[in-house]
């Protein structure tokens, strides 16, 4: 895979949901399995949301998203729900780095115009990610990755990237202007 | 923006030091590079997923053993087979492997990072869990992973970060009584923008930081990712190789990383530490931001639990604190529980040889194991619904205790000893400073 092409419907989320929104740290005592713990996805922000999620669904949130643990399930267990791909305002570092790591497609945005429902879609770019919302033909600019954050991205996520390179590449770029 | 020959801060100069493509080159802020890294740490909560990571990515030999630590803390103890079949996963990895393992009950891993010799200062030390930031009080680079990063690590010895940019806070004037670290980390949240603290250094400067021990430091560098900063440091000085020769049994001769006195920081924060007062971090309604306050606005709220412990309250200096209130007020209140839980197995014994365990049993508090405890809900004394805690722990989101129907609080180890005499929330300066009445 070259590039990124996904599309979906948004899920609107408010600010601050934590990863303990996102999963709840009791439910990953009993195991760390995505395929399990999806059904629990987001029940302390909203019981039973994870019957209401569809395939291919994006999240769409507003600032902070993804803070408070660092804990990797709370990305795995999105994309377990069959969600590629989480919109926000802001992420917390930790989530963003582990989204990318996992290959979470993570898009940083004003996200204010999308409502719940909207059919999205998102490609990349050479340095950034593209938000097309369709129900509203509106184009929304994502904020710039590195290149080491979209080639892990597009190697669909850091385990991705090493079994192809079988180590970090001699890799840097210049300080941003 | 930083122009080619401005001074580095401590950030910079840590992540040149081990920058992976030449060590004569210097990294700065928003450059994205890869790092040797000297150790990193995963909990029993995230080791189990990057030992899986580790084997999809095809991993059959750890890099460097001795400078992966893997600590049981989240768990301690496992109270479910699932969590006793997560940690028999570790043990066998463990054997294999010749890693560095802290068993059940050593305590939080963060905290045996600092007090083993792991994180030292000018290190590059990471963590597989949130609060890694800890060991920025002892002038290490330190930040929080995942497990995929834990396991690249493993792998590789190395990872890519983005180098930074910093906020220099810098503090003056000394902490009056009843007044503690846990206040500056509030004040600090309070003040700053996590959306302008995101991904940003916390560096802590001025001449305020000499009266602060070293474990009143990891309070300030823990909860640097309470304020949405990617690390919290400290440059060293005597305290910090006091306390890790007195910690590790011999003097060190690392090489601490200073920042140049023309660094490029991105804001400045000034605090004085004398004018500060008791706060508290009140619990937060419909996924807001905790909201910080003083804490004499929340005089009389009733309290349930009483929480002292792990790695932001559950050291020798929160526990001194803490008995110097509650010497002076008496008798705990009949309807509150106060639950301790020593951040080490280190600490534990130096409670109990001090005679300071004693003291805090007659007072009528239960000790748990060393170890995470109940802060996160893994274990250890979960809330019930309705229930009022205020802790001197780090996190107060909804649910963090395991039970998202219960409030918590969070203020100073003396704010909790104080409200564990009165069973509400009560300004310590009450109890400690004569002739004190706060004005609520």
């Amino acid at each position: 895979m070259s590039e990124i092409t996904l599309g979906g419907r948004a899920r609107l989320l408010p600010d601050h949901i934590n990863t303990d929104y996102i999963i709840s740290s009791r439910r990953k005592r009993l195991t760390i399995d995505p395929d399990i713990l999806r059904q629990y996805l987001l029940e302390d922000y909203h019981a039973g949301y994870a019957a209401t999620v569809q395939d291919n669904d994006i999240l769409v949130a507003g600032k902070n998203f993804g803070c408070g643990s660092a804990m990797e399930v709370a990305v795995t267990v999105v994309l377990a729900s069959g969600i590629r791909c989480v919109l926000a305002k802001s992420f917390a570092r930790s989530y963003y780095r582990n989204a990318i790591n996992n290959g979470l497609v993570p898009v940083m945005c004003d996200t204010s115009s999308i409502c719940e429902g909207d059919i999205l879609n998102v490609h990349s770019g050479a340095a950034a990610l593209t938000v097309i919302n369709q129900t509203r033909n509106i184009k929304i600019p994502g904020a710039e990755l590195s290149p080491m954050m979209m080639d892990i991205l597009i190697a669909g996520g850091l385990t991705g990237y090493l079994l192809e390179h079988g180590d970090f590449p001699d890799f840097d770029t210049p300080a941003a202007q | 923006m930083t122009c080619k020959n401005q001074g580095l801060t401590i950030a910079e100069k840590i992540l040149s030091h081990h920058y992976a493509t030449g060590n004569t080159r210097v990294c700065r802020a928003g450059q994205s590079v890869v790092c040797h890294i000297d150790c990193a740490m995963a909990t029993d909560g995230s080791a189990p997923m990057a030992i899986d990571y580790f084997h999809k990515m095809g991993g059959t030999k750890l890099r460097c053993p001795e400078n992966i630590v893997i600590a049981m803390d989240h768990y301690a103890p496992p109270e479910n087979p699932g969590t006793i079949a997560l940690h028999d996963t570790i043990r066998t990895f463990t054997k294999q492997h010749g890693n560095v393992l802290y068993e059940t009950g050593a305590g939080v891993g963060h905290q045996l990072m600092a007090e083993r010799g792991h994180a030292l200062p000018g290190n590059l030390v990471l963590g597989a869990d949130s609060h890694a930031v800890a060991y920025g009080a002892l002038n290490a680079f330190a930040t929080g992973i995942g497990s995929s990063d834990m396991a690249a690590i493993m792998l590789t010895g190395k990872l890519w970060l983005t180098v930074p940019e910093t906020i220099a806070i810098h503090l003056t004037g000394k902490l009056m009584p009843g007044v503690d670290a846990k206040d500056i980390a509030l004040e600090i949240i309070r003040r700053l923008d996590p959306d302008f603290t995101a991904c940003k250094v916390l560096e802590f400067r001025g001449e305020g930081i000499a009266a602060l021990n070293l474990e009143q430091r990891m309070v300030l560098a823990n909860m640097s990712t309470e304020a949405g900063a990617k690390a919290g440091v400290f440059e060293a000085d005597e305290t910090t190789f006091d306390y890790l020769c007195q910690q590790t049994g011999h003097r060190l001769t690392a090489s601490p990383a200073t920042a140049d006195p023309d660094a490029g920081y991105a804001g400045v924060e000034e605090i004085d530490l004398s004018a500060l007062e008791p706060l508290v971090a009140v619990p937060p309604r419909d996924a807001a931001a905790a909201e910080i306050v003083a804490l004499k606005k929340y005089a009389g709220q009733k309290i349930d639990m009483v929480y002292l412990g792990t790695c932001t309250g559950g050291r020798i200096s929160d526990f001194k604190k803490a008995l110097e209130v509650i010497r002076k007020g008496g008798a705990k209140h009949p309807d509150v529980q106060l639950i301790i839980t020593p951040a080490s197995d280190r600490i534990s014994d130096i409670l109990a040889t001090t005679g300071m365990w004693t003291e805090f049993i007659n007072f009528g508090a239960i000790f748990m194991m060393p170890g995470c405890g109940a802060c996160c809900g893994t274990c250890g004394r979960i809330p019930r619904d309705g229930e009022i805690v205020l802790s001197a722990a780090n996190r107060n989101f909804s649910g963090r205790m395991g039970n998202a129907k219960a409030d918590i609080y969070l203020a100073s180890p003396e704010a909790c000893a104080a409200a564990a005499l009165s069973g509400r929330i009560t300004d310590p300066r009450n109890i400690l400073v004569p002739g004190f009445r706060a004005a609520s």
